[in-house]
């Protein structure tokens, strides 16, 4: 039996080549953004669980002898205190590694509560349509047209720092922006019909809400929480060095920065650690939520 | 046109009432401001007085539209803090630090970003755009306290060629925070600049323009650039909003001595007429400047006239 000359040139594409297991990890590697993950899980994911584990020191202890350690390889420096100490000698190592906790937490908190309040809005004016939609569209406007960081100082005057606050203020910043989005997704998902045969088959608006069209916008929910949780790091931690987020000692990457900035010409490493902690974490995340966006919902691109 | 013009008008009014109105009733929900005003053990009668002379003594609408009509007139009411001095004082001595600020960063933004959005736009795939790419990301990825940090660090702590902080030391003192607050801008001008570059360079008039043997650089600064710069210009003029608010962060950063700084020290204070009147004085700024931008698109780019 013969084989056509054509077709015996033409190369088969790679993905339908026959491949080994290694080819196949190979190939997930290509596709998931391994360096971003392994960054997320060293400095925010794993520290979070296990922090209680893995921190050397109690991020809290004061230890008034070991005051402004400086880092283990500068003259002076000790393996006790990795990344040194900081002006109350907390150990700056242990305070990063539970930093990553209340970071990670208020992340989760805050978009959990802002984005499923946004979502359940955004659907809500979607299918209700009429006043409910205008008022709640109204209220969107009005929360984007406000400066985010003034608002947010504004509401820390008004209910006083703490974490709760901060929790709270950070929902109120992002809800908006899942509202309107659930929103315009579910406006085409609306029109479809399946949503209309629900109806005549006699199916709540609640069970329409829920079980037809939030499932059809759960992947865009999903990107923008990922998108979001980079955005809502700055935020607490802006709130933080701005002394209007948490207060000392919690052990938050951006109230560590402020204590450092006022030590910066004598201490660096009291800034400069937390510093990078928030930066990598958040270039990390932003990574991941790009790669999650391309995967999972490539309409978001411009947003 | 013009009614294009007056909706957005009356939509920027609004707005600023609203928000106006929230915050007003926000700095009065923390409680009667005369206890955060005066000692607990204060006669009845001493309350009685501060309250008529604040004016607390009236309904909060009342309150509320009096604050407002003087407000428009330029007086913003007495800071609790500060020995009791006007606000407007306050606002004015430190309005100027703030707009000079905000100025040097958008134009160094736009200085930096524009040339360099270009660059790697008709470099596209090179080393060039890749670490433009790399700035990007960074700048999106950075809190702007921690660009400023990170600066300050270097260039006045390690290298010492700049001051640390402060605004006493002319020119010298403006650059670092500056530069902190434009930064996150030149990321974004930046991308913005090289996808619209990127669009214009790719249509036939710039086909046509090579061809007739057009040398290149006239190609691309006289045919490209100039009809690249409509998105890149309109975002410039929104920044000029961002980086008013934006300052509130540097400001703190850097000790200068702006309306950010006086911000957070109100906020440290619980002295709500100043919080007060700068949140809503930057929120004016910052819907105008959105309407203004509107408006401009709107005038350049005649598609976008909705409604």
């Amino acid at each position: 039996m013969t084989t056509p000359v054509a077709a015996q040139s033409i190369p088969e594409p790679a993905s339908l080549r026959e491949r080994g297991t290694l080819g196949k990890v190979l190939d997930t590697v290509r596709r998931v953004p391994i360096i971003p993950l392994v960054i997320l899980l060293v400095l925010l994911v794993i520290p979070a669980i296990f922090a209680d584990v893995i921190a050397p020191h109690d991020p809290v202890r004061v230890s008034l002898t070991n005051r402004l350690a400086p880092p283990v390889w500068l003259e002076g420096g000790s393996t006790e205190y990795l990344l040194g100490t900081d002006r109350q000698g907390f150990d700056i190592l242990s305070r990063i590694i539970h930093g990553a906790r209340i970071s990670l937490a208020i992340s989760l908190l805050a978009i959990g509560l802002g984005g499923g309040v946004g979502t359940v809005l955004g659907l809500l004016a979607a299918y209700r349509g009429g006043w409910v939609d205008t008022v709640i569209m109204r209220i969107v406007d009005i929360k984007l047209a406000f400066p985010s960081i003034l608002l947010a100082l504004v509401l820390v005057a008004v209910m006083g720092p703490g974490f709760q606050t901060v929790v709270l203020v950070i929902a109120l910043l992002l809800w908006a922006r899942f509202a309107r989005m659930v929103r315009g997704e579910a406006l085409s998902i609306k029109e479809q019909d399946f949503i209309a045969r629900a109806q005549v088959a006699g199916a709540s608006p609640l069970r329409i809400m829920a079980r037809h069209i939030f499932p059809n916008v759960f992947n865009t929910v999903v990107v923008l929480a990922t998108l979001e949780i980079g955005h809502v790091i700055i935020l607490e931690s802006t709130l933080s060095f701005l002394g209007a987020g948490l207060v000392k000692p919690t052990p938050a990457w951006g109230l560590m920065v402020a204590d450092g900035r006022t030590l910066i010409v004598t201490a660096w490493w009291l800034f400069f650690f937390p510093t990078m902690a928030i930066v990598l974490t958040v270039l990390a995340m932003n990574l991941l939520g790009d790669w999650l966006r391309d995967r999972l919902d490539p309409k978001l691109r411009n947003v | 046109m013009q009614r294009y013009i007056f909706l957005r008008i009356i939509q920027a009014i609004l707005a600023l009432l609203v928000i106006s109105a929230i915050v007003f009733a926000l700095a009065r929900v923390t409680g009667d401001p005369v206890a955060i005003l005066l000692p607990e053990d204060a006669s009845p009668k001493v309350v009685e007085q501060v309250r008529a002379k604040w004016g607390l003594d009236q309904p909060i609408y009342v309150q509320y539209a009096r604050y407002i009509g003087n407000f428009v007139q330029g007086d913003f009411g007495q800071a609790w803090a500060y020995g009791g001095v006007p606000i407007s004082e306050l606002i004015i001595r430190r309005l100027p630090n703030t707009i000079y600020l905000a100025s040097f960063a958008w134009v160094v933004s736009a200085a930096i970003a524009l040339p360099i959005g270009v660059l790697v736009a008709v470099k596209k795939d090179s080393p060039f755009d890749w670490a433009g790419k790399v700035v990007a990301l960074l700048g999106q990825s950075a809190p702007s306290f921690a660009i400023g940090l990170l600066l300050m660090w270097v260039f006045a702590v390690i290298l010492g060629w700049l001051p640390t902080s402060g605004n006493d030391a002319g020119f010298k003192s403006v650059l670092l925070p500056g530069m902190a607050l434009g930064y996150y801008n030149v990321a974004a001008v930046m991308r913005l600049t090289r996808s619209s570059m990127l669009e214009v360079l790719d249509t036939e008039y710039v086909k046509l323009a090579r061809i007739k043997g057009m040398p290149e650089r006239k190609v691309i600064w006289k045919h490209c650039f100039r009809n690249a710069l409509i998105v890149p210009f309109t975002y410039m003029g929104l920044i000029g909003a961002v980086l008013l608010t934006g300052s509130v962060v540097i400001e703190t950063v850097f000790v200068w001595p702006g309306l950010g700084d006086l911000a957070i020290d109100a906020i440290r204070n619980r002295d709500f007429p100043v919080i007060q009147s700068v949140v809503i004085l930057f929120a004016t700024f910052y819907i105008f400047i959105n309407l203004f931008v509107d408006v401009a698109y709107a005038y350049l780019n005649p598609r976008i006239r909705y409604n």
